[in-house]
């Protein structure tokens, strides 16, 4: 088992399964607001890293590609924070 | 062109900082990426204007369907990681039967999008309804393309994979698929809980 877990894509996988586990039973709860906000949006971060780093292998690409992704995961839940934000005003 | 790997370990932990695949397909993933980042952003501002709305009309919304589909797509990624890795290793047979399960994965997803739309459809539900279920509607229908343009570029790779085509000196091919097939994954990743879950 630990063996098993010593490739990244299996640990990103079984990250990946368990984290949609949280978004969708915060789903089933009811959650919102900004507390429930910021949990999914720190869930998604997590596992777009994770595609991002263990998926694509860009864990060890040019430092320029990595920045573009995660650059990319970092505006787009940013915006998505910011919009969010302001309807709750 | 970049020098394949020629290292025999099995962990691939190359000095050289190394692109998977070819660099033209990252160009087209990024313009992909930028077109969805401006859609996501559209939805969330839309949102702000009329939270009641969305968040009345999210209801109405299948979670359990967007909740499986990310598993599904997570999961056909994964296949497909592990095809890559069994090109880097030189694992001829494994690479066509990954690629095969990461299809499967994908046609799961297509199955469960065409039933929650029918579902949709059937109780009335269009683009002119209002502005949320025209987001969705466009949203997840513009992703779905996304999905059946992967499964095309997966087909492509499993008819080479099967006459033997990738290996540890030729996988830029099959790294190029790959990635697309991640994108796709990516872009899921976010579109759930921002339509089907985040209020």
């Amino acid at each position: 088992m630990l063996k098993v877990l010593k490739n990244p894509a299996h640990r990103a996988w079984l990250v990946l399964i368990v984290a949609t586990g949280i978004t969708w039973y915060l789903g089933e709860i009811g959650a919102y607001g900004t507390a429930a906000i910021v949990a999914m949006l720190v869930i998604a971060f997590i596992k777009g890293r994770l595609v991002i780093l263990d998926f694509m292998e860009l864990r060890t690409a040019p430092w320029l590609w990595r920045i573009l992704l995660e650059g990319w995961l970092i505006v787009v839940g940013g915006l998505i924070l910011l919009a969010y934000w302001i309807s709750l005003k | 062109m970049i020098p394949a790997m020629t290292e025999a370990t099995t962990s691939p932990a190359p000095n050289q900082p190394r692109l998977p695949g070819d660099l033209a397909i990252w160009i087209f993933i990024l313009a992909e990426m930028l077109v969805f980042a401006v859609f996501f952003t559209a939805y969330a501002f839309a949102r702000a204007k009329d939270p009641a709305l969305f968040n009345e009309c999210q209801m109405t919304l299948d979670r359990n369907a967007g909740a499986i589909n990310t598993l599904l797509l997570v999961t056909g990624s994964w296949f497909v990681v592990l095809a890559v890795q069994a090109a880097h290793r030189d694992d001829k047979a494994v690479i066509a039967r990954h690629v095969a399960l990461g299809m499967l994965c994908g046609a799961g997803f297509l199955g469960v999008k065409v039933v929650e739309y029918a579902a949709k459809f059937g109780a009335g539900i269009s683009l002119s309804t209002n502005t949320f279920y025209m987001f969705y509607i466009s949203l997840t229908f513009f992703h779905f393309m996304h999905v059946i343009l992967g499964m095309v570029i997966l087909s492509v790779i499993w008819n080479q994979a099967r006459k033997g085509a990738y290996g540890r000196e030729n996988c830029h091919g099959l790294e190029s698929g790959a990635a697309y097939w991640h994108m796709v994954d990516l872009l899921w990743i976010i579109l759930f809980p921002l339509v089907y879950v985040m209020r």
